[in-house]
């Protein structure tokens, strides 16, 4: 229980649903901020202290568990480090995948419990060979499934989410304050929890240390100078600093920051265009399609908040590479082909698979291929046309 | 699952149950109208019965009723000690104090420490718990007239261990330096004689009335009549212009009722506690052969008091005390794993900390306290449920722990 109105409700639903329910709110930091203003969705002691309040109104015990060691190696150090890989990171998923779904749930079945329920947006379905699916929640709007796509059949196993057939939040908001929540007002949480000013670069920049490095084009050319690689992100326009323009005068883009040369690669919008998506680490949400390695139809959602887009994927298996740089052992990896190029696709992110509402499942993505070729009439640098952007 | 009321309790060092003669003479004392401060008659009625009260709780711990300071808690009590010290003996800057304090004590002086320039000085302790006293010895002969005040607990609160108070006063003393002594956790579990600690060179020494039975919301210094502290709370000028405010004479006579009980038969029930609490430690060990038994090892059968006689301090290695705090908790028994702070997350014990213990051992602990109220009954449950509890704590292992698999 975060302290907000959604797993406060979700609770009470599972009691009345006949299940024992105990309260668990997640302490994820040792020095928790006290009394900041607003809901930042954990790590406040007013957090705390609502979704006390909220178990004491519903009737259920509640405790404080522990998990700051955790969380810092897990999600905050993960967090530092994908940046710092230049890679874009979605810690709200790593903390589904090791902390809520993994830690938590670990513990609990240790001592006794079947089940985590939390307030998200989403259903769980099971086949009629009782194998249980996830699926989107019914309120399209709301729905959460996109952060729960870590989620393997184990997870699901263990995994209960009541909200799921909510049409609205306003009815979640207004069934709180049926209930007397405190909380059936306050407001949702949006920003990344362990950032509570929401000042993600300033934070980073005060974990990792920038350092001076080149801006390049396509082609390898420089056109300027940046003070650190991690201040940037795949898709920014702002705050490049280049003093020379295009020569076709339109504005540029980050394409690809590299970490291990320090570089920012900057280029024409189009050419964020993306039409290949892959990532070798990835799991299924229930149960795998009957053959990954063939191509199958599918929809592809790279951002929690962006629209699905028709695609298709398959499981391709890539050969050991030894003379690459770092050498390459034999792997597979997730491969996926968006009908029309995307945008706004980023090393880091995670791409969710779905079938209908159905979550198939997820990687998180390690290499792209830009939908645009480079002019290859002044290749001076070390991209090569139509190359794939490994980040590593 | 519902909170359960017919619990075994087992925290009585977190809050001891009201006597119920307390609570009677709380609720008629607060129909009685009167500010003790009013000079008509009803005024010095009130003063009349917070007189007596100070001067029942003057009794418990054989000081001379003016030197008893009522406070809203005994944080404030420890506040107006180590502060009130700490500015009356300005220009000194050094405070010397053991490691392993309560929080009331560890906060105020790093909170001296950081915006009043003092600093602070941690005397080691022993794997037992007791203060090193050739360390102190030497910290007070590095530069004894900068030493504002020495403070330490009379027991520690999480592991029982009784302090040699009148050896530390005895070498501060020497130096003309004020001891202060948080009695809170000691204060109905072991005698206190303010008289005779004062000879030896105490100063002050903090109470509270909830550890005996009495209400929360009020505490007391032991305040000698010789020594001077600077105010926190300034106004009316009521106690001695050290504490002012209007008295609580409802709180104080309740505080009074569960002094005077506590001191009729402390002997006697000491006795009873360490025999049950010895049952606990038995029980416990044969239980969970690896459950470490922290603190002084002092027994019933022993002679010899070393520690708090309800207080009985454990690790678990491989589980996370608040485990077994939730585990015991659902089949009714409540204890503690020391200290929590204020979003109520259990910290590793900052008290096995500095005996020298790990970080791990440090999240393992569990403290089981007696009290007045408790019955063989209650450690019984508590044995009971043990067994069960401690093998899946274990199973649930350390949060900080590699994952495992969940099938």
């Amino acid at each position: 229980m975060s302290g907000g109105v959604d797993s406060a409700v979700a609770a009470a639903r599972a009691v009345e649903a006949g299940h024992e329910v105990v309260g668990v709110h997640l302490a994820l930091s040792r020095m928790p901020g006290t009394l900041r203003t607003g809901s930042r969705g954990c790590c406040t002691v007013e957090d705390s202290m609502d979704a006390q309040r909220a178990a004491n109104i519903i009737g259920i015990p509640y405790y404080v568990w522990d998990f700051s060691e955790r969380f810092k190696l897990d999600v905050v150090d993960d967090f530092i480090a994908e940046y710092a890989a230049g890679r874009t990171p979605n810690p709200c998923m790593r903390c589904n995948e090791k902390i809520k779904f993994a830690a938590l749930l670990e513990k609990a079945l240790a001592l006794g419990f079947d089940a985590v329920c939390t307030g998200h947006y989403a259903s769980i379905v099971t086949d009629a060979d009782g194998n249980r699916e996830l699926h989107r929640a019914s309120a399209w709007a709301k729905d959460q499934s996109y952060v729960l796509g870590v989620l393997t059949k184990e997870q699901l196993a263990h995994s209960m989410f009541p909200l799921g057939d909510t049409p609205s939040k306003a009815e979640v908001r207004a069934e709180a304050a049926e209930r007397g929540f405190s909380v059936a007002n306050k407001p949702d949480s949006y920003d990344i929890c362990f950032i509570p000013d929401g000042d993600t670069r300033g934070w980073l920049g005060e974990r990792v240390a920038p350092e001076t490095g080149d801006i390049l084009d396509r082609e390898g050319n420089k056109l300027g100078q940046h003070e650190g690689a991690v201040a940037f992100t795949v898709g920014q326009r702002k705050g490049l600093s280049i003093g020379t323009p295009a020569a076709d005068g339109k504005p540029r883009f980050v394409l690809e920051v590299r970490p291990v040369s320090n570089t920012v690669v900057v280029g024409p919008k189009e050419a964020l265009a993306i039409k290949e998506i892959a990532g070798t680490k990835y799991t299924w949400a229930g149960l795998p399609p009957e053959h990954p390695e063939i191509e199958f139809a599918c929809d592809v959602q790279i951002r929690a908040h962006a629209d699905p887009e028709p695609a298709v994927a398959q499981v391709i298996s890539v050969p050991a590479d030894p003379s690459a740089t770092p050498p390459v052992e034999a792997h597979t990896e997730l491969r996926i082909l968006p009908t029309e190029p995307l945008t706004g696709v980023a090393p880091g992110q995670t791409a969710v698979v779905y079938v209908g509402t159905r979550v198939l499942g997820q990687c998180t993505i390690d290499r792209t291929v830009s939908a645009v070729p480079v002019k290859s009439d002044n290749v001076a640098g070390p991209v090569p046309a139509d190359s794939a952007t490994i980040n590593a | 699952m519902s909170v359960h009321f017919d619990h075994a309790y087992l925290d009585h060092a977190a809050t001891a149950p009201m006597l119920p003669a307390a609570i009677t003479a709380y609720a008629e004392a607060m129909a009685v109208v009167g500010n003790p401060a009013s000079i008509h008659s009803q005024g010095q009625n009130a003063k009349r019965m917070l007189e007596e009260a100070r001067e029942r709780v003057a009794a418990s711990v054989h000081s001379d009723p003016i030197e008893i300071v009522f406070t809203g808690s005994g944080t404030e009590s420890v506040n107006l000690a180590i502060k009130g010290l700490y500015w009356a003996r300005a220009p000194r800057t050094r405070i010397l104090v053991p490691g392993g304090e309560h929080h009331a004590t560890v906060d105020t002086v790093e909170w001296l420490a950081q915006q009043e320039g003092a600093t602070v000085q941690w005397i080691p302790l022993d794997t037992l718990g007791r203060i090193d006293l050739a360390a102190l010895a030497a910290a007070i002969a590095e530069d004894p007239e900068d030493v504002a005040l020495v403070t330490l607990l009379a027991a520690n609160n999480e592991v029982g261990t009784l302090q040699p108070v009148e050896d530390v006063a005895a070498l501060a003393a020497a130096h003309g330096i004020p001891v202060h002594v948080d009695a809170i956790s000691a204060y109905g579990h072991v005698p206190i004689d303010f008289a005779a600690l004062h000879a030896t060179g105490v100063s002050a020494l903090s109470v509270s009335a909830h550890k005996i039975g009495g209400p929360v919301g009020i505490g007391a210094l032991v305040l000698s009549r010789t020594i001077t502290v600077v105010p926190l709370i300034h106004g009316g000028g009521q106690q001695r212009q050290v504490r002012s405010g209007t008295q609580d004479v409802a709180a104080a006579v309740s505080f009074a009722v569960a002094a005077t009980a506590m001191t009729a038969d402390l002997d006697a029930e000491n006795r009873r506690l360490r025999v049950l609490r010895d049952s606990v430690i038995a029980g416990v060990r044969a239980a969970v052969p690896s459950a470490v038994y922290n603190g002084d090892p002092d027994s019933a059968d022993s002679g010899t008091a070393g520690r708090l006689p309800g207080n009985a301090h454990f690790t678990f290695p491989g589980c996370e005390g608040d485990s077994l705090l939730f585990l015991l908790d659902v089949a009714g028994v409540s204890v503690s794993t020391g200290s929590a702070c204020q979003a109520g997350i259990p910290e590793p014990s900052h008290v096995l900390r500095a005996m020298g213990r790990s970080e791990a051992e440090a999240r393992s602990a569990l403290r089981i306290t007696l009290g007045r109220t408790s019955t063989q009954a209650d450690v019984d449950a508590l044995l009971a449920a043990l067994p069960v509890a401690w093998a899946q704590a274990i199973g649930a292992g350390m949060a900080d722990s590699a994952p495992r698999a969940y099938t």
